[in-house]
């Protein structure tokens, strides 16, 4: 079986064979620019003001506000649109949860795209938040043997069932845990963030992930003009600079409004359900209470958020 | 400036050097300019290349202690004169560690969040963070005392014990720190079976006493040849023994690890399996790296622990390079990439790094040998040329 992965496409350039005087001039010249810009950076208001924003949570109301706006107008001067970027507060009294019922998923990945589309993914590269893994029936869930790159005519494949991976927000998350510079964290609702404005880029987390939940921007991300979803959170579905990894913050943006994420309105069968755990009348909680429940890995002790369960 | 003045050999080299640096400035704009993208990185195996190289030089640096333990320690005269060229030796190491972190990190703009006071360091959780500390501060303390004395001894004056003895001493623990800190990091990794192994450490430890002191060896007898500088060849069939000892060590542990996966046989199995088999019928491509590395560490430890071979000048020299080889090929690809693959959600992606990356590491290793070289030069020339005149430019 063979399962080779083409997370993305190569770059647009490479020297496999050595350059030639014309890439070498090419490269002088960009590492001319690329020192000038080093150096020139600080006399560019846009670089200088990027390079000195302080750590989300250090932000005081005041500084949240213009750090918005500021982000505003960035994201005008790239894609000519008004995108609003908001930073919803967490709801009181909320802790969100996860469902997902095994027996009704079919591998058709509307979840996928929807999600692409909410949370302006890069197209090209092509960035997925949720894996879709492919496993024989009578095998049972079995990573070794599941296949996340199936490619079929139609779904579901006989004798398959899929189950969607993505961030499970666990209760004691590894990736919070390794950060070296607090990047990334667990809001009160739950909810597992990372602030791409202070991410390093040095993918401890992506390292540290048991459910291979992280994305990393490998370059710059690329999302058509017309694709862009203008409606956007700092934590969640801004467009993403490169150099920085993304997750799945299961529409932080909607879901504190109280929509549900677009992956529960996008699938066809109704498989995903989405609430607040805390809330005895919960769908979520009646599913966990009534049903087969099972979550991912339970002997690392992630506690996570997300539960798989057999409905019929 | 002492660093000039030297044989064609000499320059010839340090032109090699800076032909090294500058290709890799190319590569490092092409990768300033695309993105990580032009590494063979991908989000299943996130660390490649440079994170290897980065873990085998914090064990050359490391090593710098086995040659101070003794020579401090039991003040044991030998030894003594040669500890200040581990201590360079872990200075050129962990500015090349310093520079494949940044070379690996995705926003190399925002380091700064990385420092303390002005940043943000999660402490204690992260061992990221704590890596990052007890290099930097590994790196300097090996700075000052190697600094201090070759100061004093420009200077004609004796240097005081009071001041390095003490700090010295306190190099010890911090070379096994920040070899088990970076051990940590891997170990600490849950999600990854293949290093969450509670004998990782004293493995980094255990070969990085083979490794580091296989380079000073090869650099003695290379001064020894071209300068006034003397060691006694008691001194080196010493430290041929410790690493002889270390190699045995080495060769347990792994063979402890290699154990208990194949005999429990869980699905944990699956990262041994790609190390040194492949999987689902497929071949590995890291596979006859993993089996090259064992042939050489066996091989050497043999010539080591033989006396009449590691007291023999070429097989000892033979020894020393397959040393090298073998701790190289395990810290950098055998250790790194079957930690990733198969990745958590079990699928295979072979990693096998870029020409980008390569030409990278090529100009960091370039970097860090000018270095050193230049240190070494100058240290050599105050030092041992005068012996112990003041020396008057």
């Amino acid at each position: 079986m063979s399962k080779l992965q083409v997370a993305s496409k190569p770059p647009p350039k490479m020297d496999r064979n050595g350059p030639s005087r014309r890439e070498i001039i090419v490269q002088t010249f960009f590492s001319l620019a690329a020192t000038a810009s080093l150096t020139g950076c600080l006399a560019d208001k846009r670089i200088r003001d990027d390079f000195v924003q302080k750590y989300f949570k250090d932000l005081s109301p005041e500084e949240l506000k213009t750090t918005l706006a500021r982000m505003e107008k960035q994201y005008w001067e790239d894609y000519g649109k008004h995108i609003n970027v908001t930073s919803t507060p967490p709801l009181e009294g909320v802790l969100y949860g996860y469902a997902l019922d095994l027996s009704r998923c079919i591998g058709c990945r509307k979840c996928v795209y929807a999600c692409v589309d909410e949370n302006n993914q890069s197209r090209d590269p092509q960035t997925h938040w949720i894996t879709v893994l492919e496993m024989d029936k009578e095998g049972g869930v079995d990573l070794a043997k599941a296949d996340a790159f199936y490619d079929h005519e139609e779904v579901p494949a006989p004798g398959k069932f899929y189950m969607p991976v993505a961030c499970q927000h666990c209760e004691n998350p590894p990736c919070v845990k390794v950060c070296p510079v607090g990047a990334t964290w667990k809001e009160p609702d739950g909810i597992v963030v990372i602030d791409y404005n202070w991410c390093i880029g040095c993918r401890c987390c992506i390292t540290a992930c048991p459910y291979g939940a992280r994305r990393f921007n490998w370059t710059t991300p690329t999302i058509p003009k017309d694709q862009i979803n203008t409606e956007t959170d700092y934590l969640g579905n801004r467009p993403r600079p490169r150099g920085v990894v993304e997750k799945c913050t299961w529409c932080i943006g909607r879901v504190r409004k109280g929509l549900y994420p677009r992956c529960v309105e996008a699938c066809p069968v109704g498989a995903r359900k989405f609430g607040n755990l805390l809330d005895p009348e919960s769908e979520v909680r009646y599913i966990i209470e009534n049903k087969r429940v099972l979550i991912l890995k339970e002997e690392l002790n992630t506690q996570p958020k997300f539960f798989y369960y057999y409905g019929l | 400036m002492a660093f000039l003045g030297g044989s064609r050999t000499y320059y010839l080299w340090l032109a090699l050097l800076c032909v090294c640096i500058l290709q890799a400035v190319f590569a490092y704009a092409h990768q300033f300019q695309y993105g990580l993208i032009t590494t063979n990185m991908r989000d299943s195996v996130s660390w490649g290349f440079y994170i290897g190289n980065f873990t085998f030089l914090v064990g050359v640096a490391a090593a710098a202690v086995l040659l101070v333990i003794p020579a401090y320690v039991y003040n044991w005269k030998p030894i003594k004169e040669v500890v200040i060229f581990g201590e360079l030796l872990a200075v050129a190491s962990i500015i090349m560690c310093l520079l494949f972190v940044s070379v690996d990190m995705g926003r190399p703009d925002r380091f700064w969040h990385l420092i303390p006071f002005i940043g943000h360091m999660h402490l204690p959780q992260s061992i990221m963070a704590w890596d990052a500390t007890v290099l930097n501060a590994y790196l300097l303390i090996n700075f000052c005392v190697a600094t201090y004395l070759v100061y004093c001894a420009y200077h004609g004056k004796k240097y005081n014990p009071k001041i390095v003895v003490p700090l010295v001493i306190l190099s010890i623990p911090m070379a096994i720190g920040i070899h088990t800190v970076t051990a940590f990091l891997y170990n600490g990794m849950a999600s990854r079976p293949y290093w969450n192994s509670a004998i990782l450490a004293p493995r980094f430890i255990a070969s990085a006493f083979c490794s580091g002191p296989a380079l000073l060896l090869i650099l003695f007898q290379i001064l020894r040849k071209i300068s006034s500088f003397e060691i006694k060849d008691e001194a080196i069939h010493k430290v041929a023994e410790y690493m002889a000892y270390a190699m045995a060590l080495n060769l347990f542990l792994f063979g402890a690890e290699v154990f208990k996966e194949y005999y429990s046989n869980t699905h944990h199995l699956v990262h041994y399996q790609y190390l040194f088999t492949g999987l689902h019928g497929e071949s590995s491509p890291i596979a006859p790296y993993a089996w090259m590395s064992l042939l050489f560490a066996i091989s050497s430890f043999v010539l080591f622990i033989v006396p009449k071979t590691r007291m023999n000048p070429i097989t000892m020299n033979v020894g020393c390079v397959l040393i090298y080889l073998s701790v190289y090929i395990e810290k950098g690809i055998a250790l790194i990439i079957p930690g990733y693959t198969p990745d958590p959600l079990g699928q295979i992606y072979h990693y096998v790094p870029s020409a980008s990356e390569v030409r990278v590491a090529i100009g960091v290793f370039g970097i860090g040998f000018l270095i050193f070289t230049l240190m070494v030069k100058v240290a050599v020339e105050i030092l041992f040329s005068k012996k112990g005149q003041p020396a008057h430019d």
